[in-house]
């Protein structure tokens, strides 16, 4: 990784003293992680070119760690653009090579540090993954002038297409120190990986740094956001070792998944009206004992919770993230006792019998069976209605009719990236009539959310009573 | 005095403080199967004579006694037990664990009692307590058989006590030392015609007069009967002559079913309705001797609900016995063995639901029973119903033992109208096969998994945790899943040189483990692929349980489909299915269905993904900032600034970046049609009847390459070399293929033992190790591993949890492939792929 400070004011060697760094030395400095060499490629009256060098030592990084934590146990940390590309470490070697520079000290030149002088910037790689256009948003509302220029992944297979990588360049008239201080806490908020700071107080002092400027930016929200550290637990880093290799962020992915759906549903509210049609079905029935399969976040829990007439709410889901996440959503830690015992978390699959499905008298299956491979519908079926058959099940699943009302959802493609399919409502209420006649089940189908006059409702409903 | 008491049950000693209880339960009992309330006061208060602590002390004693029935342990009370409600959680304690509860009760003189607690420091009580126990005793003796003890026997003087012996009767469903051969009947209701054919066909010598039937076979074979002789069918009384002739002979065992139960007592002259075809033998019966009555009387009488048999491992009830049930008796259990367990509901046709009891079945022992007709006689879970339902017009069937064999004839007709169709059409949940849902309980939380090659294989519960998530959500159907393959260590790393791994160690690691000889084999940079295939849909249907799914499934190393497409997955497996047609492999193996490990390329075919958003932005940012500073520094250079080196250092890299993209491209290549994929199998791993396991690796790659010569296209066959490790000449032939081959650009090469399962001085060798060439490594250990600073810190790299691990998915793997093939039940198998994917989970080096 290349990072180079270009100046044209006269004279530009004065650089040298703003940078604390003589133009004619080529000097290294020791990071934790490696190293970064100093010099200058030009220095004449005209122009003078700082260059920040990193070297980064790849096998010091990870030797001594014990396999299983954080995303050591995958592939994905060794090779790595890391050593490459524009990262937190950056930041790291700023601070340390030009560290009085960027507090805006200069022995020799303070009056020249205190003034906006016309700079150069150019960094060799940097990462982008929201693209040009966010590289945009960071830059430009500081009043630099923004060239980014994408690098190809591979040459040798065009089709693999531009990647998101840049050769960028900023361009303005700005005090150095300021300058310094930008690229110190932008270029990690670029960085999608694990932050590498010398120790946790590091964030505080980051966001001091950003002071007034970082307040005033229109994207101040989602540059704080990206140092916010995620908890990690055994289990998650087990799951990332199984998935590697087939899905390289899963837990990033999945979010996305979640706000791709959640986003394109969000202007009708479908998910209110959903648990909303849920709790009156259940009401309906005279349910006292509820069980979610396929809880996720707990939301139809939280939701069934607050009924009195339910005695016990059971959210069942097949990732652990996500009972964790529900746990913590409903603060179950925190719940008074009465209510803490009417709820329960466990991890189970749809495809596996569990004794403990019996124990409800309404199960639903919220927006569920579309993540089951058609193949193994069976399976579910045999589960739900042969094993657990309690007297009320609701499921409910998009009704793919609807989707030429998303305008911004591409013709044919489903609404989540991990739905196996969509079914048109004749497509489900014959997989649900043929349900109900083999397992003794009457069901009836109930539109969520707006019909329309042609291709229905968003979601179909389908309620089964024994 | 003999005391004579069941094998299995609670035996409850009776006598007041002082009348010599211990010394009698340590004289015939062993010490654990004592259970003593002093004791356990002792454990609870630290003061063995703390009354205050009873009745702690009482729940620590019976929680103990409950586990130990539990586990089929005879248990020994020792506790004064002289009231009712002491004893009355004994009864209670035994009922629950189905076993019959026994009273000895020691009923001495009370001064005697007393005086011998005087002798002891820790009993001065008065003589009004020994007093007070001796009137609670006496009166007991009066109660004990109505408070419900089986079996009581009362010794009255000390001279009784030390006369006495106790002994242990067998139960009398206990025939463990019977182990066949067996040819188990199913329901014959009458008809006698198709148990003499049936007889004939099994091959036995049969006297088919109805009015002194018998049979014998020459081989010695015993005819088993499940019970229902009676009602319904034509021929009632010469079925029970039959049968009575054959059990009182020797050649024949015999369990009661319903119906034989029902007839005894309406013959008894209890009020019985005369339904469900007892009628018709009452009728049948009515030109019987009154001796012949009396004689059926008898032997249905004398009928044992259930038999274990043949060391534990085979158990014939009429209605089946589950695994808590079994060598047990009660009420509860001699009732399930005759009619089963009902859920309490009724069916469309006003017929009790049953409790599919099989289903749940986890027992080690095959359970054989009839009482419900059912089409074709299917193995649930170790469990099978022979109940063809001959008198419905379906055929009689039997199971030969221990072969597993089942032979039929048909019905010679429908004698009688069955209340429900007989041919499978019914929608009724139960009648379908079991077999094919799986339980939570056999994958969650702590699981021990025994391999026959390894002994037991650990999985923790978080990472089987992990695994339910990876198996729910992006596995292939579990049927299909009957093998995931191991994960591979490499060889151990060279002391020097520029690579860190070399053919040489591989060698040298089988030679110290005593292995002569080993196969190298060309390794593919590919994904790991097993495949599954079937002659037809109806071997699909038939072996694996799957009915139009298709012919097989392609899966990755994670249990994933292959392809995310379905019509690529299809074709895929027709091709294979050809080729395996081409080579006759069908009829050569005797197979409907082979499963099959290879590698699949290119690698961009799966993991396009990974190269788009790893491997290719790494060297994508690599190069761009390896010519920016090598630009930088060369500018500074010419300004003839002291640059201490860099430039030379930055070209070294920018060189290592540049080999680093040549290394993956050479991995990948664009596939628009299935003709673009090459699948190289290099196990046969398993087909009907066998695990090919016992064939050594050069069979595997011949029989392979045979499969690969009948196919122009996708099949690929594996380059591979046999090396002596005895002999220098053959390892420098083999380490200069290995050379060739990644000078070539190729990943490397994997040895293995000629043998799958060799043992050295540290029990399982390795069954492969991996040597990868110094390019390959670079997508792997980073594009600048190579680079001295890093290649001597790399050295230090610790194989030891890789190994390990290897093995056990490898015992796994194998147990998986050994347990479908013996026809296990699915659980059974899928307990083993599901630990290959748990342990897949664990935090090993992943460069390794």
């Amino acid at each position: 990784m290349l990072l180079t400070i270009g100046t044209t004011h006269r004279p530009a060697t004065e650089l040298g003293y703003l940078l604390a760094k003589h133009p004619d030395k080529c000097q290294t400095f020791s990071l934790a992680y490696g190293k970064a060499h100093v010099f200058y490629s030009e220095a004449t009256e005209e122009r003078c070119t700082a260059a920040l060098l990193l070297d980064f030592d790849p096998v010091g990084l990870v030797r001594g760690r014990r396999w299983g934590q954080d995303s050591e146990g995958t592939l994905a940390h060794y090779v790595n653009d890391r050593p490459y590309a524009a990262s937190s470490f950056l930041s790291v070697a700023i601070a340390q090579a030009f560290g009085s520079a960027m507090k805006g000290v200069s022995k020799e030149r303070q009056e020249l540090a205190d003034t906006p002088l016309p700079f150069d910037v150019r960094l060799s790689a940097v990462p982008s993954r929201g693209g040009e256009q966010f590289l945009r948003g960071l830059f430009a509302p500081l009043g630099y002038e923004v060239e980014a220029k994408h690098i190809t992944l591979d040459e040798a297979f065009p089709e693999w297409g531009e990647g998101n990588c840049f050769e960028l360049r900023l361009r303005a008239v700005v005090r150095l120190a300021d300058l310094l201080t930008h690229l110190y806490v932008l270029i990690p908020v670029l960085d999608n990986q694990k932050h590498y700071w010398v120790g946790d107080d590091e964030v505080d002092k980051l966001l001091e740094k950003g002071g007034d400027w970082l307040r005033a930016h229109p994207m101040r929200e989602q540059i704080t956001l990206r140092y916010l550290k995620h908890q990690r637990s055994l289990f998650r880093d087990a799951l990332e070792r199984l998935m590697a290799g087939d899905d390289p962020e899963p837990e990033a992915r999945e979010v996305e998944k979640e706000q791709e759906e959640e986003a394109l549903e969000h202007p009708i509210s479908l998910n209110d009206q959903r648990l909303g049609s849920v709790v009156a079905v259940l009401r309906e029935a005279g349910a006292t004992r509820g069980l979610d399969l396929g809880c996720g976040e707990g939301k139809l829990v939280g939701a069934l919770l607050k009924e009195q007439s339910i005695m016990k709410v059971v959210g069942v889901d097949v990732s652990m993230r996500s009972l964790e996440r529900a746990r913590d959503r409903l603060k179950l830690d925190r719940m008074p006792e009465m209510r803490r015992k009417k709820v329960d978390f466990f991890q189970s699959s749809l495809t596996y019998r569990d004794s403990r499905f019996a124990d409800c008298d309404a199960a639903c299956a919220i927006e569920v069976i579309e993540h089951v491979d058609v193949s193994r519908l069976g399976a579910l079926e045999r589960v739900l209605f042969e094993f657990a058959k309690p007297p009320t099940v609701v499921v409910t699943t998009p009704n793919v009719e609807y989707n030429v009302r998303f305008e911004t959802l591409p013709a044919g493609r489903l609404r989540h990236r991990d739905h196996r399919f969509e079914w048109t409502r004749q497509e489900f209420q014959s997989w649900c009539d043929g349900i109900a006649d083999r397992h003794g089940y009457h069901v009836r189908f109930l539109p969520i959310g707006t019909e329309d006059a042609e291709v229905g409702a968003p979601t179909q409903m389908a309620v089964f009573r024994r | 005095m003999k005391i004579e008491l069941p094998e299995l049950s609670l035996v409850a000693l009776i006598g007041t403080s002082g009348s010599g209880k211990s010394t009698f339960a340590k004289t015939h009992f062993k010490p654990t199967e004592v259970l003593s309330s002093d004791y356990c006061r002792g454990l609870v208060s630290d003061d063995e004579n703390d009354q205050g602590a009873t009745d702690d002390a009482f729940d620590v004693l019976h929680y103990i006694a409950a586990k130990r029935l539990a586990a089929g342990r005879l248990t020994v009370i020792d506790a004064t037990n002289v009231q009712a409600e002491a004893r009355e959680p004994i009864v209670k304690l035994a009922r629950e664990h189905d076993v019959l509860p026994v009273a000895i009760v020691l009923n001495l003189p009370e001064k005697l009692c007393h005086e011998r607690n005087q002798d002891r420091e820790d009993r001065q009580f008065g003589p009004h307590v020994t007093r007070q126990q001796s009137q609670q005793l006496r009166k007991s003796l009066r109660s004990l058989k109505r408070e419900g003890f089986r079996y009581i026997a009362v010794l009255n003087s000390p001279e009784e006590v030390a006369a006495a012996d106790v002994v242990r009767n067998p139960l009398w469903s206990n025939k463990r030392h019977e182990t066949g051969p067996f040819d188990i009947i199913g329901d014959v209701h009458g008809c006698f015609d198709e148990a003499v054919a049936l007889l004939r066909e099994l091959g036995y010598d049969v006297q088919d007069d109805e009015a002194a039937p018998t049979a014998t076979h020459p081989e010695g074979r015993r005819a088993f009967f499940v019970g229902d002789l009676v009602d319904r069918g034509p021929k009632s009384p010469a079925v029970l002559r039959l049968v009575m002739a054959m059990v009182r002979a020797g050649t024949a065992l015999c369990v009661p079913g319903n119906h034989d139960i029902k007839l005894k007592r309406k013959l008894d002259g209890r009020d019985v309705r005369l339904t469900h075809g007892l009628a018709e033998t009452m009728q049948q019966l009515e030109h019987e001797s009154a001796e012949f009555i009396d004689e059926v009387k008898v032997f249905i009488d004398g009928l044992v609900s259930h038999y274990v048999l043949d060391n534990g491992n085979l158990v014939v009830a009429h209605a089946g016995m589950k695994g808590a049930f079994q060598g047990r008796s009660s009420t509860r259990v001699r009732e399930f063995a005759l009619y089963g367990e009902s859920t309490g509901e009724t069916d469309e046709y006003g017929l009790p639901v049953r409790y599919n009891w099989a289903a749940d079945y986890r027992g080690r022992a095959r359970v054989v029973y009839g009482h419900t007709p059912v089409p074709n006689p299917e193995w649930l879970n170790k469990t099978i119903c022979i109940d063809t339902g001959c008198v419905f017009g379906g055929a009689l069937t039997a199971l030969r033992y221990p072969e597993n064999e089942l032979v039929s004839v048909p019905a010679a007709k429908m004698y009688y109208e069955p209340v429900k169709p007989l041919d499978g059409a019914s929608t009724e949940a139960a009648d379908r096969p079991y077999n094919d849902v799986l339980d939570i309980a056999d994958v969650q939380g702590k699981r021990i998994v025994s391999t026959r090659i390894r002994g037991s294989v650990t999985v923790r519960a978080e990472n089987a945790a992990a695994a339910l998530e990876i198996m729910s959500r992006f596995a292939t159907d579990p049927r299909w899943l009957i093998y995931l393959p191991p994960t591979m260590s490499p060889s151990d790393t060279r002391k020097d040189g520029p690579s860190l791994e070399h053919p040489e160690e591989s060698f040298q690691y089988f030679r110290a483990n005593g292995v002569p000889k080993v196969v190298c084999q060309e390794k593919h940079m590919g994904s790991r692929a097993v495949a599954v295939v079937c002659r037809n849909e109806a071997a699909a249907a038939k072996r694996f349980g799957i009915r139009g799914h298709g012919i097989g499934a392609l899966y990755t190393r994670t249990g994933r489909p292959f392809f995310g497409d379905g019509a690529l997955e299809t074709s895929f497996l027709e091709r294979l299915q050809a080729a395996l047609t081409r080579a006759d492999f069908w009829k050569r193996f005797e197979s409907d269905w082979f499963c099959i490990d290879a590698e699949l390329m290119p690698w961009s075919a799966k993991a396009q993904e990974l190269l788009r958003s790893q491997y290719a932005p790494v060297g994508a940012a690599a190069r761009a900032s390896m010519t920016a500073a090598l630009a930088a520094l060369r500018l500074a250079e010419s300004r003839s600034v002291e640059m201490n080196g860099l430039v030379d250092r930055y070209s070294a890299r920018q060189r290592c970046v540049e080999q680093y993209t040549q290394a993956y491209r050479r991995y990948c290549w664009p596939v628009s049609s299935i003709d673009d994929l090459k699948f190289a199998p290099f196990h046969l791993l398993a087909s009907e009847g066998r695990v090919h396991a016992d064939r050594d690796h050069v069979w595997h790659m011949n029989t392979l390459a045979e499969l690969c010569d009948g196919d122009g296209g996708i099949l690929h066959k594996t380059a591979f070399k046999v090396v002596d490790l005895t002999n220098t000449g053959s390892q420098s032939e083999g380490v200069a293929w290995w050379e060739e081959l990644t000078e070539r650009g190729g990943e490397g090469m994997v040895v293995k033992p000629i043998e799958w399962l060799m043992r050295g001085k540290k029990g399982l060798v390795q069954p492969a190790v991996k040597c990868r060439g110094k390019e390959y490594l670079r997508i792997i250990y980073g594009p600048e591993y190579t680079l001295d600073e890093h290649i001597e810190r790399l050295r230090a790299r610790g194989l030891g949890p890789k190994r390990s691990l290897a093995l056990r998915e490898f015992a796994l793997g194998l147990e998986a492939l050994h347990r479908f093939v013996e026809k296990e039940p699915l659980y059974r198998v899928h307990e083993c792929v599901f630990g290959v994917l748990a342990l897949e989970s664990e935090p090993v080096d992943p460069r390794l």
